[in-house]
């Protein structure tokens, strides 16, 4: 697709010169890190989806509360846009630049401001790493659960932006579930605190519509998590399977059995040969899928459940049944699954990982349609798959220095979409729409709901300023790319223009 | 497992429901968003054509494994957990019910959560999708049927506890849990101090802990969980016996602390974990603690101010549930700092121009 800002398709801007602005801001903020030449912005081009890049008009690098207050209130008043960023870690596109527009990068905002160990909760600045903070609680036998794979580098403030998730999420939740206060900044510059550190707030679940806006409605300043006990045990069965279909029976059976798994992963042959060679995790690099299960909790419940899910696994057809004998073992399980996105990347010049959502009794459906359209293609696929929760990373591999192998690749991830959403499921689990998915909303949303979405933006930034062109798409857009739902055989919006 | 739909009240009315919005919409007509009517209680009172929720009901889909069920805004909270517990599942935030015929709409409207809520989330946790009736009458879903979804606003978790000002939820789609293979409920003679001492020291352990109350001089502790670790929990905490049925008792305020002498205003304090007594002139009798301490049920006739300023500093709020025709408080929810009602405000003007949905139920403003 086209990742530039289109003002035909996203809005129009108002026209500004970049000397006026630098000089404005540098005059209003004397304080403030800003960034304008082109060496210095080169590194802040794109996010962690590479191969979208787009040089920023500016970089801002504030370190105080007063610094984003003001940048934003003068950006608001010159009707500059501005994209905020995190690690930079993001795999949508969330935080790609936009060239008539600031960079507010918040990673010198690192500081663990406190832990509290009886009230098992942490405050941190949004720059903070997301393993950072189970760092710092582990000493009192807490952390915090949600662990999306970038995890080493990803930042709290990013997660609360795209509502990140992990291969813990069915049991624990996504960032959602363990955020209990956001401190923003308005489009105008004014402070406001979302939820609170009691279980609860008065008004409006505004904490919730927060997480995972990508930038869109406020720019996060500080966060209140939850943090957990550690749980006492955690032990990892590895399944492997002669048939993907029949892994993924075994999933529903497991649940079915009233057991939730702390993790459960499944991944395809394709996958399992890629991180096998990677990592020599011991994977069984002739099956056709595996299923790792990980339970977690008090030893005496978790050992129970541990021959529960054998006996599921048996039932279900599984080849063979490992149980990490060890903690090194169990790490090793997991670590060929942690690393499979770098693995598949040695297999191939270039991957896109996909992230949508299904329910799980439609796997079989999809995966056969993702094989077709590999086979189509020409294209490799491989699969990893949070298996508990429906979330499905297809990897399309690829070179993009062969002529037009991006844009095929992006229209099979675009179709691979496509068929989540008409198995009823959503275009993205965990990593957001970004730019990367604007135009794969239209097709999961009619012109009316994403009319309301518009409307919860205006709520809050009316002129469009935060990361304009992301998230949520305008008509003219989905009338572009025709993929908008027709009802009735009406075309919604029959008045917008389609260029 | 097979998908499940149950055959019983089967009643999809939301052609009908957006009709009457759509015109009220056109006439500037307040509704009042009614389901059993079990909730009123709990909020401002609203002037306004009724709009019966209660007859939009059923089960519209129901998969075991896959851990969701997606139900009509009207269904009895009762009939939906009957059904989940034919597959051994349940709502695992334990929506409160004010009368047999409360509704899982009005649960959700309300955002009120029961004893587990420290430990399993809110209703809003569990909330994945929704189908929202907008001020122009037009039936629109959010969110869906699966565990992961971020395309989007996330508006069916915003509509929970709105109470109805935002639009209308006439289907909701939860996730669900299998309910826990074992359950022991115990009891603890210790004073209040010892009480909140002994509860931070187990919150920080991995203990298989879902209801956590204090009254009395009695602390009320709920193990759920495997077998074996509720045995050598059970073990290891000691204490008496005590029937599971005071959790219900509680979650419904049908306990005698909330039946028996009700000459004093009932206030939900809502406190951050592990926040000490308040410094107010309330005897400690007329106090129970729910989730570990972090929320508090007071009788008392001081004033709304006072209340309120001591939760605020401690970094909490407080509601009053008795109405203000019986003698609570003008305004039941804690006032908003300005910036934070702008942005309230702000929002009912996008999603309801002409204030017709449920108007001052939560604030006298919008």
């Amino acid at each position: 697709m086209n990742i530039h800002y289109d003002e035909r398709l996203d809005g129009e801007l108002k026209s500004f010169e970049k000397a006026d602005v630098l000089r404005d801001l540098q005059t209003s903020i004397p304080s403030l890190a800003l960034l304008h030449r082109e060496e210095d912005l080169r590194p802040f081009e794109c996010d962690g989806l590479a191969a979208y890049r787009i040089l920023p008009m500016l970089v801002a690098l504030p370190e105080t509360l007063d610094e984003v207050q003001t940048l934003l209130k003068r950006c608001n008043a010159l009707g500059v846009p501005v994209v905020t960023r995190g690690a930079g870690t993001g795999l949508s596109g969330g935080a790609l630049p936009i060239e008539r527009g600031v960079l507010l990068v918040m990673s010198r905002f690192k500081q663990i401001l406190s832990v509290d160990p009886d009230a098992r909760m942490a405050r941190v600045q949004p720059g903070v790493r997301n393993l950072a903070i189970s760092e710092a609680a582990a000493p009192y036998g807490l952390y915090y659960a949600p662990d999306p794979s970038s995890q080493i580098a990803c930042s709290i403030g990013g997660n609360v932006a795209e509502n990140a998730g992990g291969v813990h999420c069915l049991k624990y939740g996504l960032t959602v579930h363990n955020v209990m206060r956001v401190d923003i900044v308005t489009i105008e510059g004014e402070t406001m605190t979302l939820g609170s550190e009691a279980l609860d707030a008065p008004g409006f679940d505004l904490l919730a519509l927060m997480n995972g806006s990508e930038g869109m409605l406020g720019v996060v300043t500080e966060i209140t998590v939850k943090l957990l006990p550690k749980p006492e045990t955690a032990k990892v069965l590895m399944a492997s399977f002669d048939d993907v279909e029949k892994a993924g029976r075994a999933v529903g059976e497991i649940i079915a059995a009233g057991i939730i798994p702390g993790g459960l992963e499944m991944m395809d042959k394709l996958a399992i040969k890629a991180a096998e060679d990677f990592v020599k995790a011991g994977y069984p690099v002739d099956a056709e899928a595996i299923l790792l299960c990980e339970l977690d909790g008090v030893e005496a419940d978790v050992d129970d459940d541990c021959e529960t899910v054998r006996a599921v696994l048996e039932k279900a057809g599984a080849t063979d049944i490992q149980q990490a004998r060890d903690e090194a073992e169990r790490a090793r399980f997991w670590a060929g699954r942690k690393n499979a996105f770098p693995a598949v990347g040695r297999m191939s010049p270039d991957y896109y990982c996909m992230d949508g959502t299904i329910p799980r009794r439609e796997l079989p459906r999809v995966l056969k349609g993702i094989a077709a359209l590999s086979e189509e293609s020409g294209l490799k696929v491989a699969n990893v798959f949070h298996a508990g929760d429906g979330n499905m990373h297809p990897l399309i591999l690829f070179d993009a220095n062969r002529e037009g192998e991006l844009e095929l690749a992006e229209d099979v991830g675009g179709k691979i979409l496509e068929l989540c959403v008409a198995a009823g499921g959503s275009i993205t689990g965990e990593h957001g729409v970004g730019r990367e998915k604007i135009n794969q909303m239209c097709s999961q949303f009619q012109a009316d709901e994403l009319t309301v979405f518009h409307a919860l933006k205006a709520a809050f930034d009316p002129d469009r300023l935060l990361n304009p062109g992301k998230n949520i798409p305008t008509l003219a857009r989905c009338a572009e790319f025709g993929a908008m739902h027709v009802h009735n055989n009406e075309l919604p919006h029959p008045e917008l223009p389609r260029f | 497992m097979t998908d499940t739909t149950t055959q019983t009240a089967e009643h999809d009315i939301a052609d009908a429901l957006c009709e009457q919005v759509k015109k009220a919409h056109a006439k500037r007509t307040p509704l009042r968003i009614v389901g059993a009517d079990t909730r009123a209680f709990y909020g401002r009172p609203v002037e306004g054509e009724p709009l019966n929720i209660a007859e939009h009901s059923g089960i519209v889909h129901y998969d075991p494994v896959e851990l969701v069920v997606t139900v009509r805004a009207g269904t009895p909270i009762s009939a939906l957990e009957a059904a989940l517990a034919e597959h051994n599942q349940m709502l695992a935030f334990e929506p409160p019910r004010f009368g047999a015929a409360s509704t899982i709409g009005g649960a959700v409207a309300t955002g009120l959560s029961g004893p587990r809520r420290p430990w399993a989330g809110a209703v809003r946790d569990f909330v994945l999708g929704s189908h929202v009736i907008t001020q122009e009458g037009k039936l629109l879903r959010f969110g869906g049927e699966v565990m992961k979804n971020v395309a989007g606003y996330d508006m069916s978790r915003l509509m929970a506890g709105a109470q109805g000002t935002l639009g209308v939820l006439a289907d909701i789609s939860f996730k669900v849990l299998p309910k826990p293979t074992a359950s022991h409920s115990l009891k603890l003679s210790l004073p209040l101090s010892d009480a909140l001492k002994k509860l931070a020291e187990l919150g920080r352990q991995p203990l298989p802990i879902t209801a956590a109350a204090w009254h009395d001089g009695e602390l009320f502790l709920r193990l759920e969980g495997g077998k074996s670790s509720i045995n050598a929990t059970r073990d290891r905490l000691g204490g008496e016996a005590l029937d599971a049925d005071f959790w219900r008792e509680l979650r419904d305020l049908e306990h005698a602390f909330f039946t028996q002498n009700n000459d004093k205003a009932l206030w939900r304090l809502s406190l951050p974990p592990n926040t000490p007594p308040l410094a107010l002139d309330i005897p400690e009798s007329d106090i129970f603690y729910d989730w570990a301490g972090s929320q508090r049920f007071v009788k008392t006739s001081l004033d709304a101010e006072t209340l309120r300023q001591a939760c605020q500093h401690a970094g909490g709020h407080a509601t009053c549930y008795t109405p203000a025709a019986y003698g609570g408080a003008a305004d039941p929810f804690t006032p908003l700092n300005p910036v934070v009602e702008k942005y309230h405000r702000n929002l009912k003007a996008e999603l309801d121009a002409h204030g017709i949905f449920n108007p001052g139920r939560l604030y006298a403003a919008f």
